[in-house]
């Protein structure tokens, strides 16, 4: 199936005082539709610079970003409103990115009017229909966002992007605010009008145990570079890449059967380096628990050690 | 069974607003031995600080009133001490972590500064030690956390340290003096995973060197599972389910608790749940009862006129639901 959208060596650097920080290295995915591919990472991993970019909030420095095939890496001004309507974004606080001071009609109708230059319908009738889609009752057109719960304005948040009629999200942790009772409601939902719509999804998050429920393949990114990448089922079966087994054995879990799951106890060291000074070599090798002579000379190169399975480690490489 | 050192006795916190009292925590009943690491769980909203702040004497009053309970650390009631008592007892007996090491520092201090004013606040009642032995004690404080070159890093701001470095210096200040009791009000949530996992292995090291008994906080089921002996799960400002850990996660017996295990996303895959219908109740007007049986799929007509008291289903684990009740009518 053709991809919705290929990322192709998406390089952004930002220059500081302190020197260029290369927060987004060579990054490649692809994106199907109804798929969802979740971007797995620490804080300052640079996956939210990696989604921002794909949404032109932010100009790449380098590389391609295929939207439908038709390369998108310009910034958000110069983007076409068409383009704008396809891709839509959720973030992770709710709280801010909802308008306080319009009320949940206005800002439901405000994507509708700016997009959907022909509907026949009422603007009121379309907002209904939207809250309708993620089970908010009509009753909330008039409420202001502060007068909503967590979850409830996550979910207005969700239906904004919906509105326009999109063919990828960008989810940018959405559910990590809330609570797991309020999590499992909202995620239920993503899921649903996925398939309903045949939604594209970049689910953006660091909580691994969530996207071995509902992301199809997993990258895992590590100062602004992809390290591992596998469909999800694999992924946590057989994690190859020292930094991904950390992961996954410092995920506290809740049963001895998921505890069977975890590669051993790997006791996760020290923290993410600052990206001004990125080690060098493998940019893993200070934390890792593998490490080898080559890593802090060389940096490895990605190989797909299975087919869909691809991995960025001196130690599965095969020129080894 | 070992001594106890807390012990929280029917706790009815209510908080002042316009208009009425938010009836927030429900008869709280809690304790902690000597040694014990005790696991408070619950959603945001549900009572879990108010109850650790009423304990350390730091819930604002007003707005908050206590309308009836005891709290009692080792054999002294909390609420009738004098204030130089609470603050003996804040000195030598219990400290708290808070979940937001960045909001927990002052920005204008460096972290000597603030390491040494604990330091010497908590010695100037028995001994009167001198400076430099303020300054021994906080580098020894620093060491204890694992923290590397702690020299330099007391005369570092908190902006120059990283989330994780900041959590461990947090922990560096609640146990710069020995004492008893260290309530961890969700030390991890706001750090990367592998970050948590360092903060709590920690944590635990340093209560067994030290046989200080910790409460966890924490609304993640996971971190309750890997890191206490004895579970509190509580539901809108009341205890419903208490029981040793791997009790509580192999057979859990509440209908909150096992909708919220529901919740959690698993490793070994199989989807996800729909989550729990409806919302943590209004604390201005809470139902009757059970305060989760609007929510529960097994309610039946006794849960909304007498609120369940804890039942033990067996000397390890008490639950407040009718289900598990002879009584059951």
């Amino acid at each position: 199936m053709n991809a919705v959208l290929e990322v192709k060596k998406l390089k952004k650097y930002f220059s500081t005082t302190k020197g260029v920080v290369k927060a987004v290295n060579d990054v490649s995915f692809s994106i199907t539709p109804g798929e969802t591919l979740g971007l797995v990472g620490e804080s300052g991993s640079g996956k939210s610079t990696v989604a921002y970019t794909v949404m032109g909030l932010y100009q790449p420095s380098g590389g391609q970003i295929l939207f439908q095939g038709q390369d998108v890496a310009i910034s958000h001004h110069k983007r076409k409103r068409i383009l704008k309507k396809e891709l839509q974004i959720v973030f992770q606080d709710p709280g801010s990115s909802l308008n306080p001071r319009q009320t949940i009609e206005n800002i439901l109708a405000l994507p509708i009017r700016l997009h959907d230059r022909d509907y026949k319908k009422g603007i009121a009738e379309k907002v209904q229909e939207i809250l309708s889609l993620v089970e908010l009752p009509v009753e909330y057109m008039e409420k202001y966002p502060r007068s909503l719960g967590g979850g409830e304005k996550q979910m207005v948040a969700i239906a904004r992007a919906l509105a326009t009629n999109p063919s990828l999200i960008v989810l940018d942790e959405p559910t990590s605010a809330l609570d797991v009772s309020i999590q499992a409601k909202i995620i239920h939902k993503l899921i649903e009008i996925q398939q309903e719509k045949n939604l594209g999804y970049l689910f953006i998050t660091h909580d691994l145990s969530l996207m071995r429920n509902i992301a199809h393949r997993v990258a895992i990114m590590y100062l602004g570079r992809i390290v591992e990448t596998a469909p999800a089922q694999q992924f946590f079966e057989t994690p190859y890449h020292p930094y991904t087994r950390m992961l996954i054995s410092s995920i506290p879990v809740v049963s001895s059967e998921e505890e069977k799951l975890k590669p051993g106890k790997i006791p996760s060291m020290g923290e993410i380096p600052s990206p001004v000074n990125m080690p060098a070599g493998c940019v893993f090798h200070p934390r890792c628990v593998d490490r080898m002579p080559i890593c802090d000379q060389e940096e490895p190169i990605n190989f797909e050690i299975k087919p869909g399975h691809w991995v960025k480690c001196h130690l599965w490489s095969p020129n080894k | 069974m070992s001594q106890l050192i807390l012990d929280i006795k029917n706790l009815t916190v209510n908080f002042r607003v316009y208009g009425g009292y938010l009836k927030v925590l429900n008869e709280v009943n809690f304790s902690v031995s000597q040694g014990e690491k005790v696991g408070l769980v619950g959603e945001t909203g549900c009572g879990k600080t108010t109850t650790m702040k009423t304990v350390m004497g730091i819930l604002p009053q007003p707005p908050g009133k206590i309308a009836q309970g005891e709290i009692f650390f080792q054999g002294k009631n909390v609420l009738t001490m004098k204030k130089s008592e609470i603050e003996k007892m804040r000195q030598t007996g219990i400290s708290m972590i808070f979940q937001d090491p960045t909001a927990a520092l002052n920005p204008v201090f460096t972290i000597g500064q603030q390491l040494y004013d604990v330091v010497q606040h908590s010695q100037s009642s028995d001994d009167g030690q001198s400076r430099l032995s303020a300054h021994e004690v906080s580098i020894r404080a620093l060491q204890d956390v694992s923290l590397p070159d702690p020299k330099r890093i007391l005369d570092n701001y908190p902006l120059q340290l990283s989330g994780g470095m900041r959590q461990r210096v947090c922990i560096a200040l609640a146990i710069a003096r020995a004492k008893q009791l260290l309530i961890a009000d969700e030390p991890g949530t706001s750090l990367d995973v592998t970050i948590q996992d360092q903060i709590l292995r920690l944590l635990n090291q340093i209560a067994a060197e030290k046989q200080m008994a910790i409460i966890l906080i924490s609304h993640s089921l996971g971190v309750i599972r890997e890191w206490t002996n004895r579970v509190y799960v509580m539901y809108a400002g009341s205890i419903v389910e208490e029981s040793t850990t791997e009790e509580l996660f192999s057979h859990p017996l509440h209908p909150y608790t096992r909708a919220l295990m529901d919740c959690v996303p698993k490793l070994t895959g199989g989807g996800t749940a729909e989550g729990i219908p409806g919302r943590i109740p209004d604390y201005f007007n809470p139902p009757t009862g059970c305060r989760f049986h609007p929510r529960c799929p097994h309610a039946f007509a006794l849960c909304s006129e007498k609120k369940p008291a804890l039942y033990h289903v067996n000397d390890t684990h008490q639950v407040a639901c009718y289900l598990y009740q002879e009584v059951k009518q």
